[in-house]
């Protein structure tokens, strides 16, 4: 177990480096100029050259490269050409909204996904089954933007519960907190919801025609204790894997929400970044997620063995 | 769901509320406004954006402003005295200037100021041809001494836009003109705070209490900056139209800059809200042509363009709304001092059968025009669009070429053949003070590739009557030679007008004290 672990996370080294040389390409072969979007509309292209020349773009890509990557093992992702500020700073102040949409999302979505699918695949068949799985396309195909709009007007606009944009550190309270975070949560979750909604209901359903699950059953076992402690159990590996992989989907959405609930997160500093053509921030966000996306697998690999006893490393 | 779990639901959002309540108390007395984009620098004479610019319109201060109907105006000068031969100006500064430090302004700070300034603005540049010397006699006066008249000294310390000379601490004001500022300290009516400063997500301003506002009613950047708020918040993160108008119902947020005109209708409609007319001038749409390549360096071709290009297409289809756009064939936009219709017949009384006339005699070989279009800046984002297809129907070959703006931005900087990665042509807007003064407005500027903006139009005696115009002291000679100015623009092709408009400003219907800022200012505002 351990040098699995440790061979993991070494693999983890060679990634980020592709990762790295990548990203570092494919935005130099963007068109776009950093400097040109920071000199602004009136500028001349003297003035654009000066820039361009203080920000070392003259210099030759192996170079750049060269600065960045010394820059990088030093643990330095250094300094936003548009904010001026260091990489890591912004991504500092962006994490908490980012993390707090992400793990409310993700919470929620588990939390009425998993005994959804449950009870579908119990009902097999049934109104209750064929609605939710309706639900559950219709999770899947409505955009993330459509639904922001269409929550926004009924719960904020229409019914004034919520706000219709902004966030509350959890400095501020955890009441604000959540108050600000509740609809872009709910907005996020649906997807998620619809997602592993259907792959709990797969799942536990071809659990549900086993062997054991008969003899469970004919043991005189309550139903529920044949529902949670030997279908769901014994289902939980695929549901884990689509958690895991909702939790990495959840980059590309959160992009989403946060533009349309105006949230100062990591997907808005992407954004804003690429617009910008800010190198430094694009690189050193697009590494962060890297990493989230390898430790994500990584913890979903090992959670198999707490789930699965017959799965070893 | 039964009654219980309701009543549950409710009580649940009504604890939550009610920690939120307080906050909404105790924001009574802060202003919230949506800017119309993200700030991210803040040294507004190291960058020209306007973001930038409003920015240093909270915090600096300047000796003379523009007022609504574009005639300039002192603002931190009390008085001022110009020489008989008009190479000497004196200028005496008002009592109770004083930075946000605690200490008071100063010739000295006035000086080091108009020197960077001077370095990165277009018009700064151009008045510092002529400055042989400044001096500070006294810690209240400054002097400009000039190698030989030129006229347009006050319309270059008040230009209202970007680079606008804001003054600045002499310690500031030293810094390198290519390096970005890292203090934010001004005289201006508003506090930076830049602690609370989060890029892409606030920008934070406290009134400035010890700040003295002159006498006269607000007007343009010029007259009383009074304060009635303790606290102006602008909000960076929200920028999706919709949820700005959202946010706007919901009395999120006090103050729209800039409606997205699909919206204008929705806000006029809704009574809580209004549209406060603050901009007298307002915008231009512009069709920049690159006269270095072919067939755009032959000024026949470009003058078929600019008689394809009837404005009326490009409004109805970028703005739409009707209220808010007029048809104005004056390159120095209608309603200004300089506001000429000379030279303009060839677009404003043009038919799409004269431009294909025209480019029929211009001896056009086919060459497909490139036309760089945005496709993520609403703003401008169907005009490209309108002039593909006018240039088509007068029988041009086109090339529409989609991106997103930042890519724009970057290729036209580029001098390469349009098949090498140049351009022909790209479609921008300008507020109306950035293109109103012949000297100001980038598009005159006919130098070849030593012009400063985009496109290095080449006109010797286009570069002539400018300089007349620079030297020009008084204002009936100012007029005819803008005239004449304007009139050779047409007849080159510069570029072309496309016609004025109108960006919206929304509010709650609570806030009040809007004047013809013509531009984006916050002062004398209140908010009950």
């Amino acid at each position: 177990m351990l040098s699995f672990l440790a061979r993991r996370l070494a693999s983890t080294l060679p990634v980020l480096l592709i990762v790295a040389v990548l990203v570092f390409a494919m935005l130099r072969l963007t068109p776009g100029d950093p400097a040109a979007v920071l000199a602004g509309d009136a500028a001349s292209t003297e003035q654009i050259a000066q820039i361009r020349t203080g920000l070392g773009l003259d210099r030759s890509i192996p170079v750049q490269f060269g600065l960045w990557a010394g820059q990088l093992l030093t643990g330095d992702l250094g300094q936003s050409y548009y904010y001026k500020t260091p990489v890591a700073t912004l991504i500092g102040q962006r994490l908490e909204p980012t993390i707090s949409l992400a793990l409310i999302t993700i919470t929620l979505a588990v939390g009425v996904a998993v005994p959804l699918g449950v009870l579908a695949a119990w009902r097999f068949g049934s109104l209750l089954d064929r609605a939710l799985m309706g639900f559950s396309v219709l999770g899947f195909s409505v955009p993330i933007f459509v639904l922001a709009y269409l929550l926004i007007w009924l719960v904020s606009l229409k019914l004034g519960w919520l706000p219709v944009q902004g966030y509350k550190r959890i400095a501020d309270g955890v009441g604000p907190w959540l108050y600000h975070l509740t609809l872009p949560a709910i907005t996020l979750s649906v997807i998620y919801i619809a997602l592993i909604a259907r792959v709990t209901r797969a799942s536990v359903l071809e659990t549900l025609g086993e062997d054991y699950i008969r003899t469970a059953r004919a043991k005189g076992l309550p139903e529920r204790t044949v529902l949670l402690r030997h279908a769901l159990a014994n289902a939980a590996v695929p549901i884990i894997t689509v958690i895991g992989i909702g939790i990495a989907l959840l980059i590309g959405g959160v992009v989403v929400t946060e533009s349309v609930y105006a949230i100062p997160g990591l997907g808005r500093l992407t954004v804003d970044a690429v617009l910008a053509r800010d190198f430094p921030t694009i690189q050193g966000v697009i590494l962060l997620f890297s990493f989230v996306y390898v430790m994500v697998n990584l913890l979903v690999d090992l959670s198999y063995v707490f789930f699965d006893p017959r799965i070893r490393y | 769901m039964t009654t219980h779990r309701r009543s549950i639901l409710a009580l649940v959002l009504a604890a939550l509320a009610a920690t939120v309540v307080p906050q909404a108390l105790a924001q009574s007395n802060v202003l919230r406004v949506v800017p119309h984009s993200n700030l991210a620098i803040l040294d507004p004479i190291w960058t020209t954006a306007y973001m930038s610019r409003n920015h240093g319109y909270m915090i600096y201060d300047t000796l003379f402003g523009t007022d609504e109907n574009a005639k300039i105006k002192p603002q931190m000068v009390e008085s001022w005295t110009e020489s008989g031969d008009h190479r000497l100006w004196t200028f005496k500064l008002r009592k109770g200037l004083a930075f946000h430090d605690g200490k008071p302004v100063t010739g000295d700070d006035v000086i080091a100021s108009l020197q960077r300034w001077g370095k990165r603005d277009a018009m700064g540049s151009s008045l510092f041809q002529f400055v042989q010397r400044m001096d500070s006699p006294t810690p209240d006066t400054f002097r400009i001494f000039l190698g030989e008249a030129c006229g347009f000294v006050l319309e270059a310390l008040g230009k209202p836009s970007s680079n606008v000379p804001f003054i600045m601490p002499k310690r500031i004001a030293e810094t390198d003109a290519f390096k970005q500022i890292e203090e934010h300290i001004g005289s201006g009516p508003f506090i930076f705070k830049k602690d609370e400063f989060k890029p892409g997500d606030k920008a934070v301003y406290l009134k400035n209490a010890q700040y003295v506002p002159r006498s006269e009613p607000p007007s343009g950047s010029t007259g009383g900056k009074q304060i009635y708020v303790d606290r102006v918040e602008w909000n960076l993160a929200l920028r999706d139209a919709q949820a700005q108008v959202n946010a706007l119902q919901k009395g999120e947020v006090d103050i729209i800059e800039q409606l997205s005109f699909d919206h204008y209708t929705t806000v006029k409609a809704d009574a809580t809200l209004q549209l406060p007319k603050v901009d007298k001038f307002g915008l231009q749409y512009m069709a920049r042509f690159n006269h270095l390549h072919k067939p755009f360096d032959n000024p026949k071709v470009r003058q078929a363009a600019i008689a394809a290009f009837a404005q009326e297409p490009f409004l109805r289809a970028q703005v739409g709304v009707k209220e808010l756009y007029r048809p104005c064939a004056s390159m120095f936009v209608c309603g200004t001092p300089f506001g000429s219709l000379a030279g303009s017949e060839i677009q404003s009384k043009s038919t799409m059968k004269k431009a294909q006339e025209l480019l029929k005699a211009s001896g056009y070989d086919g060459t497909p025009i490139v036309i760089m279009k945005p496709t993520d800046l609403a703003s401008i984002q169907k005009l490209p669009d309108v002039a593909a297809q006018l240039l088509r129907q007068a029988g041009f070959k086109v090339d529409l070429q989609v991106m997103d703006w930042q890519t724009l931005v970057g290729r036209r900087a580029k001098k390469d053949a349009p098949d090498k990665g140049g351009w022909h042509m790209f479609l921008t807007a300008w507020q109306a003070f950035d293109v109103w003064n012949p000297i100001s407005n980038p598009a005159m500027d006919s130098r070849g590739e030593k012009s400063t903006w985009f496109g290095w139009a080449t006109d010797d005696k286009l570069v002539d009557l400018r300089n007349q115009f620079m030297r020009a002291t008084d204002e009936p000679t100012k007029k005819k030679l803008a005239d004449l100015i304007h009139a050779r623009a047409f007849e080159i092709g510069t570029h072309a007008p496309l016609g004025e408009f109108e960006a919206p400003m929304a509010a709650r219907k609570n806030i009040t004290g809007f004047f013809v800022t013509n531009g984006n200012l916050y002062w004398n505002l209140k908010k009950s």
